[in-house]
């Protein structure tokens, strides 16, 4: 994986792409949330191009706004002011297209993990055959063949993940988007799953977006990552990795790894601080 | 050591405790099991009977039904919208507080001696319960199901019929469970106090003239049905919900 290291470059706030090229873009947002007693001004504004194919990370302190920038691309959220717009067209409700994991296992308790995976397709009116051709693929691919048939109760928490996130996966999304995905899994198998991930965007050639607190998570996945500040939430930083596209979990071992890490912390440490503070205050 | 082996040893010690106990007090307090079954078998051959136990079922049925259909209808009403929901809740609970049996007068002066009263009764008892466990079921339902089925795009039917139900089900069983036992002891204590036909009834007369066995065999009836029941629910459920 050196070789991935030698052609690495640290870039001070990596220029954007160009707007042409963007896969998701957004512009100005903003979003508040009207309290009982006050307003909360919980994000941005946020300027943000996703380029096609790219692999995007979000780090920042915690209640910075990550999981509603996520809402905002997802459709589930509506920004107060600026514009959202994937593949061109503005985001209103959930765009096809795009597809989410959230942080919590939405796996469905009552279906077997075969059943949860063709869940989406099924609901969608597919073709069966078709349905098992994908539900097949999926299965295999995330490692859960030998338990096609089992129940979520009968699964791991990694298991279970697995499965939200090949349901997701059969439904061919453009741009995935993950909330935390491995925020309850232990730090080994946080590791294996973050080799998955990869495979898996190589596969799809998707974009995606991974919101995450793991700083070696962020630094090891992505093309490139967002630095967040704290609330209101903005981007403070960019970092492009500079990764060759066929990487793993073994670039951890790797000094670049230890450079990206150490410009993530330096600019999040700040706001962490700040948290802290205002927390002690 | 097999499920169905330790049900029947269970059983096993029940009799033995119930011969023994019996032992201990004497007839005349106590029957046996053996005079028990003897005297059910009697009476399950005997039309009157019947005509009682259909009595009963019919009021049990009916007060059922509508505890069943009303509560999770309301449950479900209430479990929706939030601030109706704050609302119900404490009065609800509250409510149910109260020994519904002193109310029977009032329920009586309602809906008269006939069946209408036992049933309002046994409703008295039912609906509550399940009206609770269906609001807390769709509010305690995770909210990421809610999401999932958002970014999957389903229609409102499909989110109803394929997220909300099932997720929804096992504790609407709970419920349903809950509300079917208190069902039945709401019909069966509008009988024993003012009714001149059913189970509950024949309960009272046969306590007035000290007929031990009459009312043993009625109990043993009441336990085999309501344990009956009861299985087949959370068979139903196990079967539905793989938890």
């Amino acid at each position: 994986m050196s070789a991935a290291a030698s052609g690495a470059k640290i870039v001070p706030l990596a220029p954007q792409v160009a707007a042409a090229e963007a896969h998701a873009r957004l512009r100005g947002v903003t979003r508040v949330f009207e309290l009982p007693k006050s307003t909360l001004h919980a994000l941005g504004p946020i300027d943000l191009d996703l380029a096609k194919g790219e692999f995007f990370s979000v780090v920042g302190p915690s209640g910075c706004g990550k999981s509603t920038l996520l809402d905002i691309l997802a459709g589930l959220s509506e920004p107060q002011a600026g514009t959202a717009e994937f593949e061109g067209k503005p985001i209103r409700g959930v765009p096809d297209g795009v597809g989410v994991v959230f942080q919590e296992d939405a796996s469905f308790p009552w279906l077997n993990v075969r059943d949860n995976v063709a869940f989406g397709l099924r609901r969608a009116g597919m073709d069966p055959a078709e349905i098992t051709r994908r539900v097949d693929y999926a299965v295999g691919f995330m490692g859960l063949k030998d338990f096609a048939g089992s129940y979520p109760a009968q699964l791991s928490g990694g298991m279970r993940q697995r499965v939200c996130i090949a349901r997701t996966l059969v439904l061919q999304p453009r741009l995935i988007l993950l909330d935390e995905p491995f925020g309850a899994l232990d730090q080994q198998t946080r590791l294996l799953m973050g080799d998955e991930l990869l495979r898996l965007w190589r596969e799809t050639s998707a974009t995606v977006l991974l919101i995450t607190h793991a700083l070696d998570e962020a630094a090891m996945l992505s093309d490139r990552v967002g630095v967040m500040s704290t609330r209101p939430g903005t981007f403070i930083d960019f970092v492009e990795t500079g990764w060759e596209r066929d990487r793993d979990s073994r670039v951890v071992s790797t000094p670049h790894f230890g450079d990206i890490t150490a410009r993530l912390w330096e600019k999040l440490r700040i706001e962490a601080l700040k948290i802290m503070s205002a927390g002690k205050a | 050591m097999p499920r169905s082996a330790g049900t029947l040893l269970v059983l096993l010690a029940l009799i033995v405790l119930w011969q023994g106990l019996h032992l201990l007090v004497g007839a005349s307090s106590l029957a046996s099991p053996v005079q028990t079954v003897t005297k059910l078998a009697a009476l399950l051959a005997t039309g009157e009977f019947w005509l009682n136990v259909s009595e009963t079922m019919r009021a049990f049925v009916a007060a059922f039904a509508i505890s069943l259909a009303g509560g999770i209808t309301l449950g479900i009403v209430l479990g929706v919208r939030k601030l109706a929901g704050n609302v119900a809740e404490p009065i609800l609970t509250t409510l149910y507080s109260i020994p519904k049996v002193v109310l029977y007068p009032l329920v009586l002066l309602c809906f008269g001696l006939g069946i209408s009263a036992k049933i309002a009764f046994g409703v008295m008892h039912g609906l509550i319960p399940i009206t609770l466990f269906s609001m807390n079921a769709i509010r305690q339902m995770k909210p990421v199901y809610r999401r999932t089925s958002q970014v999957m795009r389903l229609s409102p039917s499909q989110n109803a019929f394929t997220v909300i139900m099932p997720a929804i089900l096992p504790e609407i069983i709970s419920g349903v469970r809950l509300g079917f036992s208190l069902t039945l002891l709401g019909v069966l204590i509008g009988e024993m106090f003012a009714s001149q036909r059913g189970l509950g009834f024949m309960l009272t007369s046969a306590i007035n003239i000290g007929q031990i066995d009459t009312i043993m065999a009625i109990a043993l009836l009441l336990t085999v049905f309501a344990v009956t029941c009861n299985t087949l629910m959370m068979r139903f459920d196990r079967r539905l919900t793989h938890r």
